[in-house]
């Protein structure tokens, strides 16, 4: 697993200074939009990568947060930050209730019970009369943070999505690399072993999955100040399996591979966006050959080569 | 003596579907023995383990241990009672190292198993107790290799130091020799036979060679229901025994 550490720094330290310089090099939404996606893909992954749970309804954490943030600062117009706490807090509340009932099964259960809620989520975003039906929550104003950055020049907005990304992604780092980051991937490895060694299963994949929603509602928080937009896309069935697409195409199971994924995904449909509908048949077709070619992902490939030759 | 008794079933009986796996069982394991389970394939053994460690639940009867009623309680419980089981087939952390392998089961005490906040490098103070134990199943010089790439007999070994970091009082043993060559059933009998000096186990095993150089007591059970218990020499002659075995030969 220890794929040469100074690898993965560098991997680190690049992946920062590009964070950095991003917005001069390219268009800042798309660098904003990438760096929530990445969030959200690195939150799956925990689940997916690290514990072994292949939640297909991760859309409900992503779009609830997004709803709710946009919202609040919307209709109460409440300052940014407090926005994207609410958004947060009702992803991992919502983690909690739906991960309580979901990791009583395993496999394709797991999967089906996820995604059904998912559906739920989607449904009462359609019913409810404060989402804004099919048009979603427009106009969500992005405020100024602390009442001093203004957060409507994409610069400043900018480098605060920076910072949330940088902030999740090292609650994920160190979530992985922690007494509890050791126990889920024993878990993943052989979950009887892990139970007949004491540890009451249930409960760390429960912790596990809440700690991956709320920073998918971080990400979905995030994001609808961004597009000043909250929509039933976010909640919608395509964005869970568009978060599995990220995180296989990068590599699940490694810190960086979902990143990678995201923006390659989030590039991707930007080139093609012209295309119009044949932007999902043509991911798909380029997501199968990267599956095929390498099974471990982009990142992952890439260590296993750089393994094999010191 | 009832009291030497760490382990009591009483009636033990499970259905699948209505087909009666186990039926009936009564079993009384004597602290500090080393309590051999053999029976012909499909005898019910493994579906005692899962029983006993509440792997699966009984349809009826009792579960006594230190003549605690367990019956009802959760594997993960079970297990920190001190009642820990190994595997039929082997049973590691394959994408882990060797020493990660034991740390996972040493990890527990610190009890910060929920910190997720908290850096990895407060696990190193258990290195040192996780050498020892590697030292004891000869595998401190593999400690740093991933488990998966670990030969078959070395794999086992290493649950059995996963096993004794939780310094289990009873050590259920499903068919540790299986499935191993010579030179590693010998390392394998004389590890158990370590192991036994301080603890009680209980185990399941169909080389009888291994089962009448370790065992003080031999339970024999046969669909699902016990067919003779006593020492190797007099069960061994027992004609229902030989019956069960050849029957289940042909
Ligand atoms: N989960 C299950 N569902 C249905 N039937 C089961 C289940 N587990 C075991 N059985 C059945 O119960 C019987 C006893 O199985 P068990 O695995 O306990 O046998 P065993 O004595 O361990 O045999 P072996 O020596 O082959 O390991 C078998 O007929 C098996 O098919
Ligand atoms: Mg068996």
């Amino acid at each position: 697993m220890k794929a040469a550490p100074w690898v993965e720094r560098l991997g680190y330290a690049i992946l920062v200074v590009a964070g950095l310089v991003a917005p001069f090099v390219v268009y800042p939404v798309f660098a904003m939009n990438v760096l929530c996606f990445a969030l959200f893909a690195s939150a799956f992954n925990l689940l997916l990568g690290y514990t072994g749970l292949l939640s297909f309804g991760h859309a409900a954490y992503l779009g609830a947060a997004g709803y709710v943030t946009g919202y609040a600062c919307k209709a109460w117009g409440w300052p940014p930050l407090f926005g994207i706490a609410l958004g947060t807090l009702v992803a991992t509340a919502l983690g909690y209730i739906i991960g309580s009932l979901a990791i009583r099964r395993s496999g394709i259960y797991f999967a089906m019970i996820t995604m059904s809620f998912a559906q739920l989520i989607f449904f009462l975003a359609v019913q409810f009369p404060w989402t804004g039906g099919e048009d979603g929550l427009q106009g969500v104003p992005r405020g100024t943070l602390f009442g001093l950055v203004d957060l409507s020049r994409n610069l400043p907005l900018y480098y605060f999505v920076y910072a949330v990304f940088l902030f999740g992604f090292a609650v994920i780092h160190r979530t992985i690399h922690s007494p509890f980051g050791h126990v889920l991937r024993s878990i993943r490895e052989n979950e009887a072993r892990a139970l007949s060694l004491g540890y009451d299963v249930a409960r760390y994949k429960l912790l596990a999955f809440v700690l991956s929603a709320a920073l998918s509602g971080l990400a979905g928080a995030t994001k609808s100040l961004v597009f000043q937009l909250a929509s039933l896309t976010d909640v919608h069935w395509h964005m869970s399996g568009q978060v599995v697409l990220m995180t296989l195409l990068g590599g699940m199971g490694t810190v960086l591979g979902p990143s990678v994924g995201a923006l390659l995904v989030v590039a991707l449909q930007n080139e093609l966006a012209s295309l119009g509908s044949w932007v999902p048949v043509i991911t798909g077709a380029i997501f199968v050959v990267c599956v095929l070619a390498f099974r471990r992902g982009i990142v992952g490939e890439v260590q296993a080569l750089v393994k094999r030759s010191f | 003596m009832p009291d030497d008794a760490i382990l009591v079933t009483e009636k033990l009986t499970k259905e699948f579907h209505g087909f009666v796996a186990v039926s009936g069982v009564d079993l009384k394991v004597r602290r500090g023995t080393i309590h051999a389970l053999i029976g012909p394939n499909g005898a019910g053994k493994t579906t005692v383990f899962n029983l006993l460690t509440r792997f699966l639940p009984c349809t009826k009867g009792r579960i006594l241990f230190n003549g605690q009623d367990i019956t009802g309680e959760r594997p993960a419980q079970i297990a920190r009672r001190g009642v820990v089981r190994s595997f039929q087939v082997s049973a590691v952390f394959p994408r882990m190292t060797v020493l990660e392998n034991v740390r996972v089961a040493l990890q527990r005490k610190l009890g910060t198993s929920f910190h997720f906040w908290k850096s990895e490098k407060s696990l190193a103070q258990l290195d040192p107790r996780a050498l020892e134990l590697l030292d004891e199943v000869d595998l401190r010089a593999h400690a740093n290799t991933i488990a998966v790439e670990l030969p078959y007999g070395r794999k086992r070994s290493l649950e059995v130091a996963t096993t004794l970091a939780l310094e289990p009082e009873l050590l259920l043993l499903d068919e540790p020799t299986q499935g191993m060559g010579h030179e590693d059933v010998g390392r394998v009998t004389a590890l158990i036979e370590k192991v036994a000096e301080k603890r009680t186990v209980l185990m399941v095993e169909h080389n009888l060679s291994v089962v009448a150089h370790l065992s003080d007591v031999i339970t024999v059970l046969a669909r699902g229901t016990v067919l003779a218990e006593g020492p190797y020499q007099e069960v061994s002659k027992n004609p229902a025994v030989l019956e069960a075995y050849i029957g289940a030969a042909e």
